[in-house]
Parts: C-alpha cells; structure tokens; sequence
C-alpha cells in the first residue's frame, strides 16, 4: 500500500475541479461562510454570557469538513468532530438549531443534554462525538461493518485530531477496518496542535504513513483546500464503495484560535499564525470563484442575513423544562434509527 | 421444555436469536472456529458463517464501539467479554459512548455485552472479578445476571430485544454446575426479582452465584423461615421486590460476590436504609467479598469470597439479634 501524498495547495487544479460544477464550488463556499459566521456569532453570544460552558471552533479548518462532507452520498453515515460544523450544515442541520445547541435551548440538537459540537443529528445520518478522541473512529468503523455485511454501497466517515492518533482506539479502529476492508474514510484533521501540543511531541512518524501499516491508502491533502479535500474525500469513498477498503486522510490545516474560548494560544508562534493565514481556505475559494464570475459578495450577504435570522430563532426558544433532566436516558419504546442526509453535491443527481 | 445447564442456555438463547433475526450477529475473541473459551457459540460458525459469528481482532475497546456503530445502522450486536475483566479495556466506549446516546441524541444502542463473570476456580485477579458495579454507576447501561438456566435463556432474549446496552452478567461458576428445566423458543424474562424460596423469617437478598450459595445456607438453619430473593437485575432494580420482601420478612441479609464498597448490595442497603427503615427488625446484614483483588491460590480465593459457612454465620447471627 502506498501512501500518496496529494499536492499541497492546488489552487484550481483540475484533479479538484473534475467532479464539481460551479454550483458545487459556490455550495463549498457558503458552506465555509455558514461555518465561520455561525461560530463567530457563537461567540459574541459566548461573550455576552448566553452561550454556557465554553466554547470551542473551527476557525480556519473549514475546508476539512465542507470538502469531506460534501463528497457523502444521502445513505451514508458520519460521525462529526467539534471543529467540523460545515459537515452538519451540508447534511441539513439548521442554523437556528445549531445555535439553539450552543445556548443550551429546547430547540438544539441534543436539547441542552449536551453543548457545543457535541451532537449529531440522527435524522439526517449523524451520530455525534464524545469529548474521548477518537473514540468515534470506532463508531463509524462500526457502521461501515454493518454496510459491509449487509452488502449495502454505503460508506461511513468520520473525523479526528493529531491528538488523536496517540490513543488507542486510533489504532483499534484502523487495524479493525483494514483487517476487515471496511468501507470507511477517515479524516485525520492534522490542525497542529492538540490543545498546547505540538506535533513533535505527539508522534514519531507522521501519522498518514500508519495508514500503509494496517493495510489501506493513505493521502495527505491541503486542508485548507475545499475543494483539494473534497476530491480526495471523493476517491476515498468510490475506493470504499467498490470493496477496496478504507482510506486515512490527512487534511494538514492549522487551529487559528485556542483549544476554547478561555485559550489566549499563547504557545503559539504569532508568525506560524500569519504564515496560516494567509492560506484562510474561505479566502481561496472566495478568490477562485470571483475569478470565475461568482458575485462572493452578494454569498456573503446572503449568509449573513441567513445567520441574523437564526440568531432571532434561536434566542426566541425556550429553555429545556427542568423537570425533564431525568427523562431519557433510557429508549422506552423501539430504536430509533438514523435518517438519510442532505447530499447537495450534483454529482449525486446523475 | 428441555433439560439444559446454564451454558447451555445461554448457547439456545443465542441460536435463536440468530435464527430468527437476521440483524442479531454475535462478535467476540476466539468465538468462530474455536467456539468461544467456554463453547458457548460452538458449532455456530457452521450454521451461521462467519460473518455473524465474527473472530474480531483482540481488541475489547473495538468489539464495544464497532458494534455500537452496527447497531445505531440497525443491526443487534451481541459482544462476548472473553471473560468479564476484560470490559476494563472497553469501558468508555460502553460508559461514554453507549450508555449516554439516548440521552444526548435521542439514539437507541441496541447491544447486549455478555460478561462472563465471578470466581471460584482460581482465576485469580484478572479472570474472577464481578464489575456489575461499575456499570450500575454509569446512566444508560442495563445490567442482568441470571442464576437459573431458565433465566440465563429468558434474561439473554430480553436482553438483545432491548433497545438499550445491557450488561449480561453471566456467571462462570454456575456454566455446568446449573440445570434445570427451560422453556423452548424464544421467550423473555422481565427485569425484575424473583423470589427463589419463599420465607417469613428473614430475607436474604443476592443474584448470580451467590443465589445457590444462599439457598444451601439457609436450607435447614435452625428450623428458620429464610426467603431468598433473587434480583436478576440490577439495572433496573426491583425496588419494589425488594422492600415487599423486607416488609414481609424484616430482617435482611445482602449477599454479594462482588468486593464490597458500592456494591449491587450496597446500593440495596441504601435502598432499604431510606424506604424500608420502619419495616427492620434488626440491622442489615452484608456478606461480600472485602476489597481485594480476587487471589489465586485456593486458601486465599475461599477465604475471601463469601461462603456457605459465611452466608449460614451472618443468617444466624442476625436470627438471633
């Protein structure tokens, strides 16, 4: 097994355009847009004191999860990480919800039982993570497994961290998958640091090349790349499909803000955040597009008004009833299962 | 019905279940070819292949959150712990990722972990541990543990029907020293008490092993009334089993296998402290194995899991009170 390493910054190459119409490159965009804008918002609520507990983003590592995510069919399955919100956004979650999850609301997802990006939206094929990284790897290992045995052409993903790739079941979920030639793709979000830690003292060997050591692909991309993540997303779940196995990849991206809220990030580098910034995934796709005619502004504009009006939603809902903390832990009745998602990529209207 | 030991039972419960539903799969170390350390799935990989009779890499953690995966796409996983220690390396899946989706995401785990549990035999410390506690402690996991071949078989039905993770406490010592009559075809056994003997005098409330080690106790003590209330679950506990025997008999001993500190009994005592106070004619009495690793060697094993003789002391010191 190889491992290839995809090319770093591909600004329009044609490898990453084959598969997407313009309209997909816009759906990139303001699915980047929604993510930044919504977390912003976040927090200025966070600061206003609406949003409880802490309060964690993505900022600067929106292309890992719009790419990866757009390239997934309705049927398959995801399991999100909390520095991946443009996945739940093109499955179909709302931003009023989304909001509504980060104030602790009724009408979130996990109905104030849990916050942040800890969620996922059963209803359109997401289960969401736990604060123990990775442990989701095996979840959607899991789901591949069934898919597999069912013989169903369906594919599961998930997303994890470098921090990641020290623990265990890192290591379960990859030997598993390639014992079993899953069909799954993993999205190791190599943003830098897990929360202080720098990679040098996370790993020995950069972690893509475990991938060839369980028995599968793995690629590195440039994470900041939407459209460079999507394309590898893309091969990755045609190889699953077609019986040939997992895929590991590598979006290498950086974590422009703290681990949370309350981090200052004051062991970073300030030129390692200058030199990142000027690869922001939103201003290069922004670039790509107005090149090609797209009125990014009136995107932007678009998105802004969409995010206002959520915000209006969302602080208009109601807290949870106290009386139903206890209620829940429990299924009563039959399982639930998980819904179909939104699949707005055009490749999957042919 | 059929005559079965307790093994075997749970080896029927199983068969059905792969024969009537084709989401049931069954996943463990060594569970294929080779049957299982305890033959429980004998043979199976012949009927039922390989895909659902699944050799799963040695890897606990894994064999929890790979079939938490399978069953939130709709399958019913039923995992087997080589033995019961072993769900240490699995825990967070089961306590983080299993026990709290319903409450958080409103998405049923529809998984059943058999745990072969309990000591006896020389196992020593990493092959005789009852951890039933653990997951008593941890919202979102059910916890069973038969006595009876007729329970093993009904409780392991219930158990994969439910939609919930449960924990099936299955006892190693009872495999082939347990018969009895069961039913045939699928049936299920509720999550609640059953009373093994009736009493009037005093109660002697356990599960699992500690069940046959209660009843040979009490047997002919002194020409005492005992009843011996066995819990079958522990998660959700009977409650109200409970504090009705406690009202009927008032007096109580708790017998557990387990080390003692918050333990099931533990958690029966407090019960019974809070709701059945006015009912006691005498303090609650507990029997459990004192907070040591379970040793290897006979003389130390015997000297710290709770006995006969033991269980027989503390039902008589309590008579008399």
């Amino acid at each position: 097994m190889a491992t290839k390493t995809a090319e770093l910054a591909a600004d329009g190459a044609p490898a990453a355009t084959a598969h997407l119409l313009l309209e997909d490159r816009v759906w990139l965009l303001r699915a980047m847009l929604l993510m930044r804008g919504l977390e912003e918002r976040a927090m200025t609520l966070y600061r206003q004191g609406k949003v409880p507990g802490s309060f964690y983003d993505g900022y600067g590592q929106e292309a890992v999860s719009a790419g990866a995510a757009f390239a997934m069919g309705p049927k398959d399955r995801l399991c999100v990480l909390h520095r991946d919100l443009a996945a739940h956004l093109i499955r179909g979650v709302t931003p009023a919800r989304i909001l509504g999850q980060y104030m602790g609301r009724e009408t979130g997802i996990t109905r104030g039982r849990d916050g942040n990006v800890h969620f996922g939206d059963r209803t359109v094929g997401c289960v969401g993570m736990v604060s123990m990284l990775p442990d989701m790897m095996l979840v959607a290992t899991g789901m591949a497994m069934a898919f597999k045995l069912r013989g169903e052409r369906r594919c599961a993903m998930t997303w994890f961290g470098d921090g990641s790739t020290s623990r265990g079941d890192f290591h379960e979920a990859m030997n598993w998958a390639g014992v079993q030639k899953l069909p799954v793709v993993f999205i190791l979000e190599n943003n830098q640091y897990a929360y202080s830690t720098p990679l040098d003292k996370q790993f020995a060997v950069d972690p893509v090349e475990r991938a060839a050591a369980y028995g599968f692909v793995g690629v590195t991309v440039d994470g900041n790349d939407a459209e460079a993540v999507f394309e590898a997303a893309r091969a990755a779940r045609e190889r699953a499909l077609e019986d040939g196995g997992p895929t590991l990849i590598e979006a290498v991206t950086m974590r422009m803000h703290g681990h949370a809220a309350h981090d200052d990030m004051k062991y970073v580098p300030k030129e390692q955040v200058e030199e990142w910034r000027k690869r922001d995934p939103i201003d290069r796709q922004s670039a790509r597009l107005t090149e090609l005619g797209v009125d990014v502004e009136a995107v932007r504009a678009e998105v802004k008004a969409e995010i206002d009006a959520a915000t209006q939603e969302a602080l208009a809902a109601p807290m949870p009833d106290p009386a139903s903390a206890v209620e829940g832990v429990f299924c009563e009745g039959e399982a639930e299962v998980l819904g179909d998602g939104q699949a707005p990529w055009s490749g999957f209207r042919q | 019905m059929t005559t079965v030991t307790y093994l075997q039972a749970i080896s029927a419960a199983l068969r059905d279940e792969l024969r009537a539903d084709e989401r049931v799969l069954v996943m463990g170390e060594d569970i294929g070819v080779f049957g299982g350390a305890f033959k429980v799935t004998d043979g199976f990989v012949d009927e039922f292949g390989a895909d659902r009779v699944m050799d799963t890499p040695l890897a606990e953690s894994a064999i929890i959150g790979t079939a938490i995966g399978a069953a939130v796409v709709g399958m019913r996983p039923v995992c087997e712990m080589q033995f019961a220690d072993f769900i240490s390396c699995g825990f967070d899946q089961l306590v983080n990722v299993a026990g709290k989706m319903h409450y958080r995401q409103g998405l049923a785990v529809p998984i059943t972990v058999r745990l072969p549990s309990g000591g006896g035999f020389s196992g020593g410390p990493f092959h005789s541990q009852n951890p039933e506690a653990w997951f008593m402690h941890a919202p979102g996991i059910k916890v069973v543990a038969p006595s009876t071949a007729e329970d093993a078989k009904g409780l392991l039905h219930a158990a994969i029907h439910d939609p919930n993770p449960v924990c099936y406490m299955e006892h190693k010592h009872l495999y082939r020293r347990v018969k009895g009559e069961v039913p045939d075809g699928v049936f299920e056994t509720p999550f609640t008490a059953r009373v093994a003997r009736p009493g009037s005098d005093m109660v002697v409330i356990t599960y699992g092993a500690m069940v046959h080690t209660a009843l040979e106790a009490t047997d002919d003590l002194d020409g005492a009334s005992v009843e011996v209330l066995d819990l079958r679950s522990l998660v959700p506990l009977d409650e109200e089993a409970i504090l009705d025997s406690v009202q009927r008999c008032s007096k109580v001993v708790i017998v557990d296998e387990a080390n003692s500190t918050c333990a099931a009994g533990a958690q029966v005592a407090a019960l019974i402290a809070e709701r059945g106070f006015e009912s006691l004619d005498g303090p609650v009495m507990r029997v459990a194995t004192p907070d040591v690793p379970i040793p290897f060697s006979p003389p130390l094993e015997q000297a710290v899991l709770p006995s006969v003789e033991r269980v027989r002391e503390a039902c008589r010191e309590l008579l008399a009170y």
